[in-house]
């Protein structure tokens, strides 16, 4: 049966087989083509700057340790860099998925008049960038007398509508109403049921939502590059463009590379290790139902 | 009666739990793009180490912006770089789509590329960029690869030729963005419903038609939301050219972008041009948003 199908198949289009070997060829050198690059960067972080000037090679070299004690010692502030990113980026993903979920909560769980107005008005606002912001933003962060600190670069995070309306859509889908109603019932209040029995429920939407905000905050570049001006605030996007804009030529550039691999590298592992839930994420984030 | 006066009681915490979102919302984003408007109106900027202004001068920041002409060349730039990535991206994402959400095919190890496709859109942009900056440079690694298996005989300058800066830049976002459209057209995919498929195969349709008649078709509401945010997205496009180029735009400002002019005035404090650019990009979003709005908002009510 299943081969006369198949038969069938070889005078109007190509054979499932030829199809699959053609899809595996494309895969993997796709594959090739998101991973070159990384390898490249892992190899040249671990040769010296004398071996990088002689050439191309696919064989790692045993300078790792040095061009890092180089760096660290050099004039770019790393571990400040990596603590303030550290700093900025997870206290903005806490914030942004903790009230994103609360506003979720607000609108999924309650009636009131003003909520026809105010979910069409949180996807409207959805995509508009930060950039188009950026100029009364930096304004009122000078005005509020607020340059160098972390707190414009955090506390914005709390009115975030795409984390919002993902967690929108996953409460339509796990988060039945008679479940709060019973938990009224049994005397809990509302705010209490908020963090005691909605947050624990939305768990793995959490989880999600955490990694992307984080992420986000760590990549970004634009509005903190306007905000910290001060060298021991700035964070690592800020550092590498610090970085092109150094004289490069005169540069080490084994230092270079282990500046990109210590930026890169800590995320490519987390992810790794999260991936499953990651890419899921993306697609459920993506189908609206 | 007692019942509905329970339910008001209830339904007051609704706006309790807004608060947070609605503070930071008019305080950081509602009130910056009301200032920036208001900002547009203004003659305000350094000349040297004088300031000159803040005085109104209605919409002259607008005329001066369109007929200076700048604004044309860096528009340009960007919707051709925009383009360069988008086509690439587009085909190559519903391919893979295609392939990861066909049944007849049964690939395996789809996780493994699945993880390996998304990977690169996690990456820092900026890190990402200077990565290929250090790549490509003319005594980088690329050079010395090409130079080594005989394909050219000097190093090339990528980054001063016009083309292949725009095309590293494009490739650069292509390779972050292709990755996160395939799952969210393979999502569509496996969306639809799988007896049309099978209807498909028993009238004896090759995997070329039904892609083209059920597939295509059908998907033309995430096709749309697709377009349209990487086109906002493209708008938005500042980190790779701005680091690969150490924001001179170079080669002779081919590779300038709009949001690259306006971070230019910002960080030279000509707020009257920033703010009326900043006006002029918004109202392009807006348009585009709208477009957006209509299309899941359609496909929403089915649901």
């Amino acid at each position: 049966m299943a081969d006369s199908k198949q038969n069938s198949q070889v005078g109007k289009g190509l054979n499932v087989h030829v199809r699959r070997a053609i899809a595996y060829t494309v895969l993997i050198l796709i594959s090739f083509f998101c991973l070159f690059w990384f390898y490249v960067l892992f190899i040249n972080a671990t040769r010296s700057n004398g071996e990088l000037q002689s050439g191309f090679t696919l064989v790692p070299s045993s300078h790792l340790w040095q061009n890092w004690v180089n760096l660290v010692n050099g004039t770019i502030p790393v571990w400040a860099g990596l603590f303030n990113s550290l700093i900025v980026s997870t206290f903005s993903a806490i914030l942004c998925v903790y009230f994103s979920t609360m506003t979720a909560y607000a609108i999924h769980a309650y009636d009131f008049k003003l909520k026809k107005f105010i979910y069409p008005f949180i996807l409207m606002v959805m995509m508009i960038p930060s950039q188009v912001t950026a100029l009364g933003f930096v304004k009122l962060v000078d005005g509020m007398g607020l340059e160098d600190s972390f707190i414009p670069l955090i506390v914005p995070s709390i009115a975030a509508p795409v984390t919002f309306f993902y967690m929108k859509q996953y409460m339509e889908s796990t988060l039945p109403l008679s479940l709060i109603e019973a938990a009224r019932i049994d005397g809990s209040g509302e705010f209490h049921t908020f963090n005691r029995i909605v947050l624990p429920l939305m768990k793995p939407a959490v989880a999600v939502q955490m990694i992307f905000g984080f992420v986000s905050s760590w990549n970004n570049y634009f509005i903190p590059s306007l905000i910290l001006h001060d060298d021991d605030k700035k964070t690592l996007p800020i550092l590498i463009a610090q970085l092109r804009s150094a004289d490069w030529l005169k540069f080490d550039m084994g230092q270079v590379y282990v500046m990109i691999a210590f930026s890169i590298f800590p995320v490519i592992i987390v992810y790794l290790i999260l991936s499953k839930h990651i890419v899921s994420g993306v697609a459920l984030g993506g189908v609206k139902e | 009666m007692k019942n509905n006066s329970k339910a008001v009681r209830y339904n007051k915490w609704g706006y309790i739990f807004l608060i947070p979102f609605i503070v930071v919302y008019v305080v950081f984003q509602l009130g910056p793009m009301l200032t920036t408007i208001y900002n547009s109106f203004f003659e305000n900027y350094m000349a040297g180490l004088t300031q000159v202004g803040p005085t109104f001068v209605g919409l002259k920041n607008y005329q001066k912006l369109f007929t200076d002409g700048d604004i044309w060349i860096y528009a340009k730039n960007t919707i051709v770089i925009w383009l360069m990535c988008f086509i690439p991206q587009i085909v190559l994402s519903l391919l893979l789509g295609a392939w990861f959400s066909d049944v007849q095919l049964k690939l395996r190890g789809t996780a493994f590329f699945k993880t390996v496709i998304y990977l690169p859109n996690l990456i820092m942009a900026s890190a990402f960029a200077m990565l290929f900056f250090t790549l490509f440079s003319d005594n980088g690694p690329i050079n010395s690869l090409l130079m080594q298996i005989g394909f050219i005989d000097t190093p090339y300058s990528f980054l001063s030729h016009a083309g292949s800066a725009r095309g590293i830049i494009a490739f650069l976002n292509c390779l972050m963005w292709f990755g996160n459209t395939t799952i969210l057209l393979m999502a569509g995919m496996m969306g639809i419903d799988p007896s049309l498929f099978e209807a498909a195969e028993v009238d004896g349709a090759t995997s070329t038609q039904v892609f083209f008649q059920i597939t295509l078709p059908l998907l033309r509401p995430i096709l749309v939301y697709t377009l349209v945010t990487s086109l906002l997205g493209g708008l938005q496009l500042f980190d790779v050219p701005q680091i690969l180029t150490n924001g001179t735009g170079d080669p002779v400002r081919t590779t300038m972008t709009m949001v690259m002019f306006l971070n230019r005035h910002l960080y030279n404090k000509n707020y009257g041009m920033a703010g009326a650019l900043s006006v002029i990009l918004f109202i392009i979003t807006a348009i585009l948003s709208l477009v957006v709005f209509k299309v899941t908002g359609n496909d929403k009510r089915k649901g």
